[in-house]
């Protein structure tokens, strides 16, 4: 069972690509650790520094587009993001967050209710995002059943380590 | 119903009769390759979450590096080293320093009718040959070097039809900015670009691979072109026979199909921070650069070396601007030598490096500064893709950015070519 996410939202635009999620220059640091200090750096360069485990990002369209930086929902993991809710992710994005076992939701309808640090509550198994703060509550995308089982094993991984 | 070369491929290689866009199939790959933009966590994955202790076979796993090289730092070279010994215990192709990781395998290993899986976005690039090449991350790439299979959901694709002629000083480049332009930055989201028509079928490979390659940018799984006798001449060339020659059949489908002229096209490009804020050349007004750059997976190929010699020949750049030139490979570097224009490139002032991502990947040579502009051939103008996250990048062709470095601002280049 994945657990129900809650969190506060940090809401970003559209098309925001992997580079501006870890910056080239930073990939080949020899961890996840000393990189994720670096995230958001074009964006915010103070979100590292503020965001709190169990936060939640929130993406417009093609949300992780660009680059295949497995880095990108790396570092965001790394500080504690429960998950990643966008209009629409980019393919590879998308793919890489399910393989580390960060949930990926794709919801088109909450995207214009949150503003910045906004509380939302994701329940990936059931498909349900609420804006906790506006009080409104929103359907999401189902993932595939090979994806979610990917998902509940916590990656791809543990997902063939459990086989 | 029938099927597109991709789902033909992606049938192929998951022992089907058919498949259909939506279905989750899981399929073996005919070759996978890394480079040093991630492999450093591969091998972490690979050796302490895996516990693996082979590559599925050693033939037809590959490692290159190409991103930061020559390294720029002690950690870099470190990363290099890991991968360095990684190879060397499970004797694996190794390339470091001599091409961009996409041109070498397109020189050396890839042919009709693979299936190729790469820890690199641009590995896309191969359907310029008639392969299925998709980009994955880390995990992904370090499951299919341990068990040489994949789980991949079925795309639809899209067709593209070219007809038509280039007019002179426009280029393969310039039409992929426009189309990447006209279905936006998500506009091929998880589908198959393919490119067909009476144009597409005259295209060299290296035309060929600068539309597939670029297909990421629109957000593709994959870009195909149908492969034929020029196709078949180049892997025969080098010694290599294709797979498969799949055509797509007279009743696949498609989810849309959008039809080019060449003869209406003319010099493209986008401008910052998105790859499909389009423009034509013309509609550009006056933007001073401080730097050019012509090289990477998409235009360092010595048909776009030609096109910018044609117009720095005998000139010299603008004396505020730097133009750095990176070959896509060693034999593109020779080739180029050869054919003299390298002697052109540094009589007109121009830096020429070594293969490599170079300015494209924006970590190791030729970072730009704050306020900078740069205008390149490389497949991203992100927002600090190339250095400083408050500069400028522009995408356009070769031919465009050799005539922009000679007057220091954004210059058509037709009237400079022949």
């Amino acid at each position: 069972m994945i657990k129900v996410m809650t969190g506060k939202a940090w809401k970003f635009g559209n098309d925001v690509d992997t580079d501006q999620i870890i910056p080239s220059q930073y990939l080949l640091l020899p961890n996840v650790e000393e990189m994720k200090q670096y995230t958001f750096e074009p964006l915010d360069k103070d979100f590292a520094s503020t965001v709190c485990p169990g936060d939640i990002i929130v993406g417009g369209e093609n949300f992780g587009s660009g680059s295949s930086r497995e880095q990108a929902p790396l570092v965001l993991k790394a500080l504690g993001i429960s998950g990643v809710v966008a209009k629409s992710f980019a393919r590879i994005f998308f793919r890489n967050a399910i393989n580390i076992g960060l949930p990926v939701v794709i919801c088109k309808e909450v995207y214009d209710s949150v503003e910045q640090q906004d509380t939302l509550e994701i329940d990936v198994q059931k498909g349900t995002i609420k804006n906790i703060t506006k009080d409104k509550n929103f359907a999401s995308t189902k993932l595939p059943a090979h994806v979610m089982d990917i998902l509940e094993a916590g990656g791809l991984i543990d997902f063939l380590n459990q086989k | 119903m029938g099927m597109t070369i991709g789902e033909k491929i992606l049938a192929m290689a998951s022992g089907k009769e058919v498949v259909r866009p939506g279905e989750i199939i899981t399929a073996k790959v005919d070759l996978c390759m890394s480079n040093d933009g991630t492999t450093h966590l591969n091998i972490d994955i690979f050796e302490n979450q895996l516990h693996a202790e082979k590559v599925f076979d050693p033939e037809k796993v590959i490692f290159i590096v190409d991103h930061n090289v020559p390294s720029e730092s002690a950690k870099t070279a470190q990363v290099h080293k890991k991968m360095r010994i990684f190879a060397q215990k499970h004797n694996i192709p190794f390339y470091e320093g001599t091409g961009v990781c996409h041109q070498i395998m397109i020189e050396d290993f890839i042919v009709p009718g693979q299936l190729v899986i790469a820890a690199d976005s641009h590995t896309c690039s191969y359907g310029g040959l008639g392969a299925f090449g998709t980009g994955v991350g880390c995990t992904d790439f370090t499951s299919v070097m341990n068990t040489g299979e994949i789980w991949l959901m079925v795309p639809e694709s899209l067709k593209f039809v070219i007809e038509g002629n280039f007019k002179p000083g426009v280029y393969a480049r310039d039409l992929i900015l426009k189309i990447i332009g006209d279905i936006g930055a998500n506009g091929a989201n998880y589908k198959i670009m393919e490119f067909g028509g009476s144009a597409v079928k005259n295209f060299t490979i290296d035309d060929r691979v600068v539309l597939c390659n670029m297909a990421v940018e629109a957000g593709a799984k994959s870009g195909l072109v149908e492969p034929d006798e020029i196709a078949i001449e180049y892997v025969e060339s080098r010694g290599r026979k294709a797979k498969h020659l799949y055509k797509s059949d007279e009743d696949a489908v498609y989810e849309n199909t959008y039809h080019y002229n060449l003869d209406e096209l003319e010099p493209m490009i986008a401008i910052p921070h998105c790859v499909d804020d389009v423009v034509p050349v013309t509609q550009i007004g006056e933007v001073k650069i401080d730097q050019g750059f012509i090289g990477s997976c998409n235009n360092g190929r010595i048909e776009e070396l030609r096109a910018a010699a044609q117009i720095l020949q005998g000139k010299k750049i603008n004396p505020y601007v730097k133009l750095l030139i990176s070959p896509a490979s060693k034999a593109v570097y020779l080739q180029a030598l050869a054919e003299g224009l390298i002697d052109i490139f540094v009589e007109c002032g121009a830096m020429v490096l070594n293969p490599n991502c170079s300015v494209c990947w924006g970590s190791c040579q030729g970072v730009i500064g704050e306020g900078e502009t740069l205008i390149s051939t490389g497949t991203r103008n992100f927002k600090g893709r190339a250095g400083h996250p408050n500069s400028s990048i522009y995408l356009a062709s070769a031919a465009t950015v050799a005539a922009s470095a000679l007057t220091g601002k954004i210059t058509d280049p037709r009237g400079q070519v022949l």
